[in-house]
């Protein structure tokens, strides 16, 4: 069982907190091991983890957290597979600075690849230490023990037993465990337990229910937009009308007859406040303010590619040539070339950024919806001007998001208003602040280069990237240079300027992979500054390294799977990229097939990546209509391997989410501009797909590797998914479409 | 500011606020309701869908002075207590991911259905093509809305 904790009451504090639940009759419990109070918050002892409750349930503590993955239901099944528990009696306490150790929140996939794997790690030792606690008990030793549903027994004689519960039910372990010394994602721990073998999988593998699932549906969960603290105010931050402008003149009058308002300004840091919320709305609104004049940043939105690949450098770099790539160019019958562009893309999470902070004295408490609580938690004491173990961060869910989207901003907004008023504070955003200025995913222009032999066959591969960086803010969260309010108090943008290479096992006798990012296009408070959006840099990379792979199977008169399977190198690769075609029953062709019935064209097309270890290939079945333009992505087939499987039913529901939310990506969403700002500001200007358009089938075929650890889902099947489409769409048309997104308007004026 | 009464839920609560603020802060702000989520702001994406006489009606741009006696239900008032069978089934198919956008889907398919209980798959992604989910679970809302109209 999980105590709820009073959000109210708790503030931050260096102790950890003590979550035990003494029942009746614990007194009469059987022995006392472990202490009694949970030790300290730290990455090697055991109770950082895992903590046994008097009725013998158990709850791990996840310094990561779901947003609706069902990733939080994983660990658990994780956790009550090395515990020999049923999965009922393993609860998750997620995303809280408070009670776990940063093990790096929602970010990269990682929830079961790696923050899942070292629960299970410490929920392997904490098995271990409660037999050898049982053996001391019961006088049997450990070897003639075995566990089943939390009850230590012996082989021999059911009758010696004894529960978990008994043995150390709402203590704590004392145990110390191997730590990797790393913070974050990678953080991993171990102890002398030993991992379960697949053999002996009870749980893994199985799709209990989902447990936020009920109270999302019944709406008895807390958002972070319902959130209140005591004597809290109401925030909305100003932003200026061209990205870059800093307020010179604010008329107080504007905005004096709303009770109440307050208004708070630090350098080009602009925010209302009301006690009353709509009250801030208002002063939002009405507040008149006057903005410096500044030099319109933003180039032509028609001349974006052409600005990408003329501006300098600002690194570079790749993966190590395979080959002489230069020499079997040099002696090449012939090369094909091509190149393709991506646009900027914008979270446009469901609602706006939202974040509490609740005041308290020399310390405070973040709620936030950000993927990062515990590193926002330090952004946030940074705002604050507070140390950061005073800062407690607590993840409540909000709107999803899908890396890097605006609830790191609103956390540095709150904080910043925070101090300068000495309030409790909550702030949202607006519409536009959630589409016009959340970080977005960068725009990039892509090269492809093949050269064939003088018999047809593909000999070099040469793929070069040249874009906006994916880092020019941090997904951490724990730097003011990274967030908008940040920057707007002076603190200088630091990027970290870095693009990626496709991720893929073709095997060509030369081989190149290299990448350039380009400067921002604003150093500071810029709506166009580049970030983690989900599987990042994954879509635009593999759209144009997929859609090339097509491109020279047909110029070299190739099916384009009888192609990949001729190339690539990798079995678990080979095996996706068939499943996904037997299952979608792939025709093959050697060049576009065209089917057209009246005004629409239909066609099949597969595109396949790999994603830190994970390998998914999807098929696309769309229907083109000719008249209109309009692509409809009829059915998709996934074929997905990320090793052994948790559970299949999440698993299965996040592919169709990554399917359709790129699907969305692919034909529709593009950030637009102007010289002054981003005109993507709502949902009119930055349309997603909505329901007339969704799939009518997305067929799932999951390949099971119970020998191997899981890699990550939340983002692989995204990735191939847009140039699965453009290849759907070429078979349909024998258009080939280099610009993304595929929208009516690029497709009639292809086809016309 | 103006006093005013809101039937909401069944139940009449004063207010006192301006008459041309939009229902949404009502029912958050001065009821403490938390299903109507703020989205957009613009009738735009649904989040912030309540019933009206049992019609859909976005909150966000109704001003609270144009209800009159309107009876307003929102999600915590739409099954009575119990769960809605749009309920049931949104569970039964685990629908969301986040679930910020579940208000909007919940209440608008369940006065759809009311008015269209055996509906076609083209009738249910028309009368939902109003809502976002950015989440992607259109697919699972599909089957939910389907299974609803079973039940
Ligand atoms: S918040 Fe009302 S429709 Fe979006
Ligand atoms: S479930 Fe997240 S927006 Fe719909």
């Amino acid at each position: 069982m999980t105590l709820q904790l009073n959000r109210r009451n708790f503030l931050a504090s260096t102790g950890a907190l003590t979550v035990a639940v003494v029942l009746p009759g614990a007194a009469a419990r059987a022995a006392v091991f472990g202490a009694d109070k949970r030790p300290p918050l730290d990455p090697r002892n055991l109770s950082s983890y895992i903590t046994v409750n008097a009725d013998g349930s158990v709850i791990a503590y996840w310094g990561k957290m779901d947003m609706g993955q069902g990733t939080d239901l994983g660990c658990a099944q994780m956790v009550a597979e090395e515990l020999d528990l049923p999965v009922a009696k393993v609860s998750i306490d997620q995303g809280d600075s408070g009670t776990s150790v940063n093990q790096g929140g929602a970010s990269g996939s990682t929830g079961i690849q790696m923050g899942g794997v070292a629960l299970a790690s410490a929920a392997a030792e904490a098995r271990f230490q409660l037999v050898a606690m049982a053996s001391k008990h019961l006088g049997v030793p450990a070897e003639e023990l075995t566990v089943t549903d939390g009850v230590v027994h012996s082989r021999a004689d059911a009758n010696k037993k004894v529960s978990y519960g008994e043995l150390i039910g709402g203590r704590f372990f004392d145990t110390q465990l191997e730590w990797n010394k790393q913070i974050g994602n990678a953080l991993f721990v171990k102890g002398q337990g030993q991992r379960k073998k697949p053999a002996d999988y009870k749980v893994i593998g199985t799709s209990p229910a989902r447990r936020d699932v009920g109270p999302k549906v019944m709406g008895t969960i807390d958002y972070v937009v319902d959130i209140k603290v005591p004597g809290m105010v109401h925030a909305r931050v100003i932003r200026p009308p061209v990205a870059g402008a800093e307020p010179v003149t604010v008329d107080e009058a504007s905005v004096k007859n709303i009770p109440g308002v307050q208004i708070v300004r630090e350098k080009a840091f602009l925010a209302v406040l009301a006690p009353r919320e709509y009250d801030a709305v208002k002063a939002a609104r009405d507040l008149k303010v006057t903005w410096s004049d500044v030099k319109p940043p933003f180039p032509d939105q028609n001349k974006l590619y052409d600005h990408i690949r003329n501006a300098p450098v600002v690194a570079k770099g790749g993966d190590k040539d395979v080959g002489d790539v230069d020499a079997t160019f040099a002696g090449a019958a012939r090369v094909i070339e091509a190149t393709y562009e991506w646009p900027f893309q914008s979270h446009a999470s469901m609602g706006p950024a939202c974040a509490v902070i609740e005041m308290g004295q020399g310390e405070a408490t973040l709620y936030t919806g950000s993927q990062k609580p515990h590193f926002a938690g330090e952004g946030a004491a940074v705002m604050l001007n507070l140390p950061k173990d005073k800062v407690r961060g607590i993840w409540v869910p909000g709107p999803g998001s899908y890396g890097r989207n605006d609830a790191g901003d609103a956390v540095a907004d709150a904080a910043l208003i925070a101090r300068l008023t000495g309030k409790s504070v909550r702030v949202i955003g607006t519409r536009q602040d959630g589409t016009g200025w959340d970080p977005k995913g960068p725009a990039s222009v892509h090269k492809a280069r093949a050269a064939v032999d003088k018999d047809g066959n593909i000999i070099a591969w040469d793929f070069s990237s040249k874009g906006f960086s994916r880092l020019d803010v941090s997904s951490n969260e724990s730097a003011a240079a990274d967030t908008l309010a940040g920057q707007a108090i002076g603190v200088p943008l630091k990027p970290t300027n870095v693009f990626n290479t496709p991720e893929e096992s073709y095997r060509f006798t030369a081989k190149r992979k290299t990448w350039e990012t380009v400067p921002p296009l604003l150093d500071r408070g810029s709506p166009l500054r580049g970030a983690h959006l989900r599987d990042p840099l994954g879509p635009q990379l593999h759209f144009a390294s997929e859609s090339f792979i097509d491109e020279i199977a047909f110029a070299t008169n190739q099916d384009p799977v009888a192609f990949r399977l001729k190339h690539l190198a990798e079995p678990r690769d080979i095996a996706v990229v068939k499943a996904a075609a037997e299952k979608a029953d792939w025709q093959p062709r050697t060049s576009a097939r065209k089917q057209v019935s009246g005004e629409i064209a239909r066609g099949q097309g597969i595109a396949y990546a790999q994603r830190s270890g994970t390998r998914s290939a999807i098929v696309a079945e769309v229907e083109v209509n000719l008249k209109t333009g309009k692509v409809w992505g009829r059915k998709f087939t996934v074929a997905h391997d990320c090793g052994v499987i948790i559970n299949p039913r999440q698993l299965t529901a996040t592919i169709e989410g990554n399917v359709v939310q790129g699907m969305s990506r692919a034909i529709w969403e593009e950030v637009k501009f102007d010289d002054k700002n981003v005109t993507s500001i709502d949902w009119q200007t930055y349309p997603i797909l909505d329901m007339t358009e969704a799939p009518e089938t997305i067929d799932v075929v999951l390949i099971n590797r119970p020998e191997l650890a899981p890699s990550g889902a939340g983002e692989s099947s995204m990735r191939p998914l847009a140039a699965a489409v453009a290849n759907a769409i070429y078979d349909a048309t024998g258009l080939r479409l280099r610009q993304a997104p595929f929208t009516p308007d690029r497709l009639k004026a292809g086809l016309a | 500011m103006a006093k005013m009464s809101l039937n909401v839920d069944g139940r009449v609560h004063a207010i006192d606020a301006d008459g041309d603020m939009p229902l949404l802060y009502a029912l958050r702000d001065d009821l403490g309701l938390k299903n109507p989520r703020f989205g957009c702001g613009l009738a735009q994406c649904g989040a912030c869908t309540v019933l009206v006489d049992g019609e859909p009606v976005r909150s966000c741009i109704t001003p609270v002075e144009s209800l009159g006696a309107s009876k307003v239900t929102t999600l915590a008032g739409l099954g009575n207590g119990k769960a809605h069978k749009i309920q049931e089934a949104f569970i039964a198919e685990e629908v969301p991911q986040c679930g910020y956008c579940l208000n909007g889907w919940l209440m608008t398919a369940a006065a759809f259905l009311e008015k269209t209980p055996k509906p076609s798959d083209a009738q249910i992604r028309d009368a939902m093509s109003g809502l976002k989910c950015r989440c992607g679970t259109h697919v699972a809302i599909l089957r939910a809305i389907k299974r609803a109209a079973q039940a």
